[in-house]
């Protein structure tokens, strides 16, 4: 019996930490945040939850309903996998009131579903793919869908930077990627322009070498290239790109948005790009430099978008749970689902009828001192 | 020539240039394995940590202001000394515990340090600073750049030292003599430990000097960087024979061909899915490695 008293010791830690929630969870209303907070995307889950934090410290202490609010921060690494087991866990274990996250559209796709099964509200501030919301009416989001963003940087392409021939390259791991592939490519058709290549060039989340990818895409002579990945490929892909001599113009989406981009494209990667976004820190509304003037005091850095849509999503959450009839999972969905005219720093929020958010969206150029507004496009 | 062939043509050569290179890093890496295997039976698969920790040395450095004649022999002493201390406190005490307990300590050993990287330095991928200056050599469609040429170089100059080291050297003639039988060379009076712990240190010095080319090569890493290469390499030290030093290094250039081959005519889908299929390839056909001669095993 020499580790009888230890066990008995971790037996009863394991029992207080496994029981602990139960009883907190009927003082307090718990709401579950599924970020990657290490990983090939860590820098978003940051970014969201420092949004997140702002937001809860923005209304201050507050109770609502009688109850104060509790945070609990799960990382999902980036990965389907551990998403659907955080949510899990967020559920079974903790009994949260709601899910905000993920960021990632294939992360958030694989915990829907088991929120919508345990009818648990899930509200992701940052996840675009079109599928996301068609999971269930417990799934909503506060940010626009790829539809709206493919759509966009399509017409900006077509219209506005006069390109007419372009090369696709997307991250085959990623539904987000594939997503606004398949709408930017739709939409630029209709327009008039041409795909040098019918089937698009692929690479893999965590790849470092794309020269041997970038050799098959000079060879087609693109007059743009649409590039709808993550900040890790893609400020290897603009580097690699400006050494093998590839001069046009890359575009993207939200998934470049993130201060890192600049570090790893080097500044000849990095110039002459554009890419959709959903915040841009240099808008001049006084609420959009009110957030970005905390945001610096406390994190030393400009917020990116998703700090901005984080904090929205933490917001519109609060204002649901205020305007719920009570806090049951199906009155609290309702009220989330009912948000109309809500004013963001991403934008005036008022959720669809398929719990999508219609907003405005952002055109970046992307320097190497930040990311500069170009033009804002409306729905 | 028509310009279908000549592209085809330039083609091949680029993807055997950049297949030569990256065979190289996992050369570099595979030879730790294949060491480590060849003197306790141990599949290491913390090796891949070591590159990562020798890539972080250099990295530290570098930023710091040391230059590249420092950080580089700096990174290898790193890895190097690391992989010592992991050997005294994980790998020792449980040598005797079969081989599962230390493949089982190996893999643990493994996430221990991929998530103390990213607890301590963070997830996010670090820039290394481009100490060298890209230049390009051109060819027709061909390219070379100088930081390739030093990558193979190297290689080449590491690979000749630890040729020479294992066959021209006391201390290299008491490492075959272990990796051979280590009970019998322990009754000649060789320490074993002190062997082991060299054989780990020469390994993981070799790993860190390919973590610190890749920073150079690719100018980016991560506290996960080490697990994909590492995983490749462990293929290509099976793939030329693990326990057989030449293996290693024939194993990663194959592999490290193969794959920019498939990448470049294929699809980049397809590359990992060929590396793995390799290795069930090998495994069933000719279990031993290319360079493995068929011994059974004595009962």
């Amino acid at each position: 019996m020499r580790y009888g008293r230890l066990t008995t010791l971790c037996i009863s830690l394991l029992m207080m930490t496994l029981t602990s929630p139960l009883w907190a969870s009927k003082k307090t209303i718990t709401i579950g945040a599924v970020f990657p907070m290490t990983g090939p995307i860590a820098t978003y889950g940051q970014e969201s939850v420092n949004g997140i934090n702002l937001a809860l410290k923005k209304v201050g202490d507050i109770s609502i309903k009688g109850r104060k609010i509790r945070l609990i921060v799960e990382d999902n690494k980036g990965e389907p996998i551990e998403s659907a087991n955080s949510v899990r866990k967020l559920i079974n274990i903790d009994k949260v009131n709601a899910v905000i996250g993920s960021v990632a559209s294939s992360n958030t796709l694989a915990g829907a579903p088991i929120a919508q099964q345990a009818e648990v509200p899930l509200l992701t501030p940052a996840s675009t793919n079109e599928a996301v919301t068609k999971t269930g009416n417990f799934i909503s989001r506060t940010c626009f869908t790829d539809g709206f963003q493919g759509v966009v940087m399509a017409r900006f392409a077509f219209n506005n930077l006069k390109k007419r021939n372009v090369a696709i390259i997307i991250d085959n791991s990623s539904d987000y990627s594939k997503g606004l592939a398949a709408v930017f490519k739709k939409e630029f058709q209709r327009l008039g322009g041409k795909l040098v290549s019918q089937r698009d060039f692929a690479y893999q989340q965590k790849d470092i070498d794309f020269k041997s990818l970038l050799r098959k895409v000079k060879r087609k002579r693109p007059d743009v290239i649409f590039l709808p990945g993550y900040y890790t490929e893609v400020g290897l892909i603009l580097r690699q790109a400006r050494q093998m001599n590839i001069k046009m113009p890359f575009l993207g989406g939200d998934g470049w948005d993130s201060p890192k981009l600049q570090e790893l494209a080097g500044p000849k990667g990095i110039k002459n790009n554009y890419i959709s976004s959903h915040f841009s820190p240099d808008d001049q509304d006084p609420m959009v430099q009110e957030f970005v003037k905390k945001y610096i005091k406390i994190h030393k850095q400009r917020p990116g978008a998703m700090a901005a849509l984080g904090y929205d999503g933490m917001l519109v959450l609060l204002d649901a749970l205020k305007r719920a009839k009570s806090l049951k999972s199906k009155d609290l969905a309702l009220a989330i689902n009912s948000t109309k005219q809500f004013k963001g720093v991403t934008g005036t929020i008022s959720i669809d009828r398929q719990r999508n958010a219609t907003k405005s969206a952002v055109v970046l150029e992307t320097t190497a001192k930040g990311n500069i507004f170009n033009t804002k496009v409306n729905p | 020539m028509n310009e279908e062939l000549l592209y085809f043509f330039y083609d091949l050569g680029q993807y055997l240039i950049n297949g030569i290179t990256q065979g190289s890093i996992y050369a570099l890496i595979a030879l730790g394995y294949t060491m480590v295997y060849g003197i306790i039976k141990l599949i290491n698969f913390a090796h891949g940590e070591f590159y990562m920790i020798g890539a972080f040395v250099g990295y530290y450095l570098v930023i710091s202001g040391a230059s590249l004649w420092i950080a580089f022999p700096a990174a290898m002493l790193g890895a190097g000394v690391v992989a010592v201390i992991i050997e005294r406190l994980v790998y020792r005490p449980i040598r005797h515990a079969g081989r599962i307990a230390a493949l089982i300590s190996a893999l643990g050993t493994s996430l221990f340090f991929q998530y103390l990287g990213q607890g301590t330095v963070g997830a996010d991928p670090k820039t290394f600073p481009p100490v060298i200056e890209e230049i390009s050599y051109e060819w027709g469609e061909m390219m070379i750049s100088n930081i390739q040429i030093i990558i193979i170089i190297t290689t080449i100059v590491l690979m000749l030292v630890l040729r020479w080291l294992v066959s021209s050297t006391r201390i290299g003639m008491a490492m075959r003599a272990v990796s051979f039988n280590h009970d019998a060379a322990e009754l000649m009076g060789i320490d074993t430990n002190k062997i082991i712990s060299f054989t780990f240190f020469v390994g993981a010095a070799l790993a860190g000097a390919a973590g610190v080319l890749v920073g150079l090569y690719y100018n980016t890493i991560e506290p996960m960087m080490g697990l994909m290469p590492g995983l490749k390499a462990f293929v290509a030290a099976v793939l030329g024979g693990i326990g057989i030093i030449p293996g290693a290094a024939l194993g990663g250039l194959v592999l490290g061909i193969v794959e920019n081959l498939v990448t470049g005519f294929w699809a980049s889908n397809y590359r990992d899915a060929i590396a793995f299929g390799i290795l069930i390839i090998i495994l069933l056909i000719k279990p031993t490695g290319l360079m493995g001669k068929n011994i059974r095993e004595k009962v």
